[in-house]
Parts: structure tokens; sequence; C-alpha cells
């Protein structure tokens, strides 16, 4: 018998603010996150866009022997789990008693690899690289710090499935729920910002280069996108079984009725349309719900022409004459990457609870498959109790969460 | 090096990477309590001295010091041979 899966707390730092009212202001008011910085130029990026957001500073919030392993998305990621424990109502005594644990997305962790082997190669000798480094390198690292900080004793591994990686990791953990081997987990994902994370990426031509204008670069699904923006932060959902939240009284925010997934079997950058698909069926079946039950689509859809184009064909194909809003969130926070999967359901769940549908910024004019699809450019104030969100990555893997409301 | 510079240059460095008061290192002190350090906090110790002191840190006898008093000693030891 499986077990319902709920979601009792949420916290997220990105772009769009440091908390979750922050957050669903910008979200609210068509906030972009999107900046040009300069200095991305002068390293030799081609383009110089990113998201903008400061790392949180935890001096005297944590000790310099936690800091000390913790690179640039470990700190987004205390920040968000921080936030999310205490909406969820978790203290360190329930930590302390229980098998919580943790499942993150991150898929990454280039700035300390960066720096140690520039140590290496300056000063020649290993042992002057310093004891931070292994821990801060490591694609485990936001795991791995997080569980020894909060002491957590139940599952503890990072998800690292390229720009699904947060999905999959919210996806993975309901799962682990369903069957009763887990009864709380922390599940998030984090992304790096730093320019030395993503400038191989720039280097095959992904990035927007609409550096003129920063905040209409990022527009999915509108006839002239050119690429996307890379943005970065963290999201944490905490998942449990309805039986553990109830037990706790804790917030029953929503419950994760449906996960899809699948690979698309085919190039290692160029989405299909099939993957995509299957994933979304899957989703659908798992949930077992109607697709007229589902209000908003989230979509994935980065501001690449041909990922947008073929997400768009997918999402046309499953929902047919039905059509839910479908928006990308991308449009104000660039492409969070590790993160996005984990981010974007906090930006729907924010939605869902405050009754409006942020707007998809800059889809000013549609291309022929997104015309076929019902794409507000403006918020629009609308109750809706289910959505799904949509989270694809390198190498074809593609996720797929369905969320419903509880009041 | 004078003798106070040194305790002064050691002291206040570690200090720093280990955010603790100066004040709170005496000469008597244990280093591994009053730093807080385990087996990685001693790793980041050693490279602080080899780069505030441009010395090498290369025996083991560091494990086994105890009190900042042995460590000064320790300290003008290694610069003294690679004067």
């Amino acid at each position: 018998m499986k077990r319902r899966v709920v979601i009792t707390g949420m916290g997220i730092y990105s772009c769009l603010g440091k908390d979750l009212e922050e957050v669903t202001n910008s979200l609210y008011n068509g906030k972009s996150g999107i900046i040009f910085d300069p200095s991305r130029k002068e390293l030799g990026f081609r383009s110089g866009l990113t998201a903008h957001l400061e790392v949180p500073s935890l001096k005297g919030v944590l000790s310099r022997n936690q800091r000390v392993y913790m690179p640039e998305q470990a700190n987004y990621a205390y920040a968000a789990t921080t936030e999310a424990l205490r909406n969820a109502g978790l203290e360190q005594d329930y930590l302390d008693s229980h098998e919580v644990g943790i499942l993150y997305g991150n898929d990454s962790s280039a700035d300390p690899v960066v720096k140690s082997v520039d140590a290496l190669r300056e000063k020649k000798d290993s042992t002057l690289i310093g004891s931070g480094s292994i821990f801060q390198s490591m694609n485990s690292t936001v795991s791995m710090n997080l569980s020894c900080i909060f002491k957590l004793k139940g599952i503890n591994l990072t998800v690292s499935g390229a720009c699904a990686s947060g999905s999959h990791a919210i996806g993975l953990g309901s799962l682990l729920i369903q069957w009763g081997l887990q009864d709380c987990i922390i599940c998030g994902g984090a992304q790096e910002v730093n320019p030395f994370s993503i400038c191989s990426f720039d280097g095959i031509s992904a990035f927007s280069i609409r550096e003129n204008e920063p905040t209409k670069a990022s527009r999915p699904f509108d006839r002239d996108r050119d690429g996307l923006v890379p943005g970065g932060g963290a999201a944490t959902v905490i998942i449990e079984s309805y039986e553990s939240a109830v037990k706790r009284g804790a917030p029953i925010l929503a419950e994760i009725c449906g996960y899809g997934f699948s690979s698309n079997g085919d190039h290692i950058s160029v989405p299909n349309v099939d993957g995509p698909s299957r994933s979304l069926l899957m989703a659908l079946k798992e949930a077992g719900v109607d697709i007229k039950d589902i209000g908003y689509v989230n979509a994935h859809a980065t501001s690449t022409p041909v990922g947008d184009k073929n997400e768009a064909k997918a999402i046309a194909n499953v929902f047919g004459d039905y059509k839910p809003e479908v928006t990308s969130t991308k449009s104000m926070t660039g492409h969070e990457m590790w993160m996005a999967g984990a981010s974007e359901i906090i930006y729907s769940m924010l939605m869902m609870k405050n009754n409006f549908i942020a707007p998809n910024l800059n889809f000013e004019n549609p291309d022929e498959d997104s015309a076929k699809l019902n794409i507000p450019a403006t918020r629009i104030e609308k109750q809706f109790d289910m959505f799904l969100s949509n989270s694809f990555g390198f190498g074809g893997t593609n996720s797929t969460l369905i969320v419903k409301n509880i009041k | 090096m004078e003798r106070q510079e040194l305790i002064n240059k050691v002291n206040e460095a570690l200090a720093e990477e280990f955010e603790i008061e100066i004040s709170e290192i005496t000469p008597d002190a244990n280093i591994k309590e009053t730093l807080d350090l385990d087996s990685l906090g001693l790793v980041d110790m050693v490279v602080l001295i080899e780069e505030t002191f441009g010395v090498k840190i290369k025996d083991q006898k560091i494990t086994s010091i105890n009190t900042f008093e042995s460590l000064y000693d320790f300290i003008q030891e290694k610069i003294d041979a690679n004067a």
C-alpha cells in the first residue's frame, strides 16, 4: 500500500528573493532577477548575462569548522533549508531523535575545484590546498554539509541529473516515503552562480546574447528567443508521509501525487519530443488524475530555440484540446539548472497558494509550436488546485512532478 | 625575528583563521582545545604557519605539540633552520 506524500515546509534563496515572502512578491510583480555582469566579458565569456544574488553571510551563524567545507551553493542551500525546516516546524530535537533524510540535487562544484588546482599549480604542494577543498569540490557537497550541520540520520544522498536534479530529488524522495523506507526527507536543489561553473556552458553558445536588454534576454516560448540565461541559488522542500505530518501536527501544504521520469535515448544536448512526453504521461498515470485536473503547467522551457519548441510539442501532444496556462518562471530567474526542478515546485506552490499565475515574461510573439499553448505574458489571477512541473536535462533525462493543493 | 614579534604574528593569524579572541591564546593553553582543532583543522593550521612564515613543516612533530609555547618554539626552530 503506497503511502501519501505531503509537503510540510518550503524555503528558497534565489535571484527573486531571499525568502518565500520576497519571492512571492517578485513572482506576483513579474520582477526579473537577470543582470549584465561585465566581469564575465573580461574573462572571455560570449554572454555576460546572469541572474544576480548575493552569497548569504553565515559568519556568526555557523562555526568556522562548519563553514570551511561549504562552497557557494551550500550557503544558499543552508539558507533555504533553515527556512523550510522552520516552516515545517522541525526543530533540532526532532532531527536528533528521528531518521530524517536528505536528497538534494546538485551536479557541479566548479569554483573550489578551480581554486584547488590553481593553488597546486602555484605552490606545487598539495598540503597547501587546505582542508576545506575536497569537501567543497564534490558533487555531494550540499547533502554532506547539510547532513552534518543538521545531524541528519536518514538517507544522505545527492541526486545528479543535470538540469532535472532538483526535480528528481523530490520525486525519488517521494518514492522512498511512499514505500515506507523514510518518513521525512529534506529535498531540494542547489546551483552555484560563479562564472567558473558555467564558462564551458557559455562556450557552446547556449546562452542568450541579448546583453543590451538583460531583463528581456530570457524569453521562453517567444519566437525571438536566442538562448538561456544562467541562474542559481537553492530551494528546499520538506516532504513527509501524511501520517508523519499529522502526528507532528505539521502544516500540510500540498501532496506530491505524481512523479514521472524518462530518458530520451537520443542526443546529449538536443532534446526530443518523445522522451518528455513519456515523462508527462507517466506522472499523470502515477497521480491517477485526468489532464483536466491540472490547473497550471510549469514548463521547463529555458529559452533555447530547440528545447522550448520540443517541450511545447510534448505539452500540446499530451494535453490536446485542453489548454491550461503554461508558463516558464525561467523568464524571471534564468535557468537555475541543478536547482530548477526544486525551485520551480516552490514557485508554483507560491502561485497556487496565492491564487495567481506569474507572467511568462517577454512572450511577445509565439512560434508555430508555442502558439498551440495557452501562455500568459502577464500575470493572471487564478485559483487552481493542481499543477504539473517539468524538468529536463542534458543526456536526455526528464522528470515531471504533479502536486495537489491541500487547504 | 624577535620572540614577541613571532608570538604576536602566530596569535593574530590563528585568532583570525579559527575565529577566536586573541586573549584566549595563552602560552600554556592547549592548542587543539583552544582552536577547536580536529585532524582537518590541523591541516589548515599547518598551511597557515607555512604561508605566514615561509617555512615548510613536513615532519610529524607538529601533531604532538600541545601548547602554544611549544608551537612558538617549533616555529622558531623552523625559521632558524631556514636562515
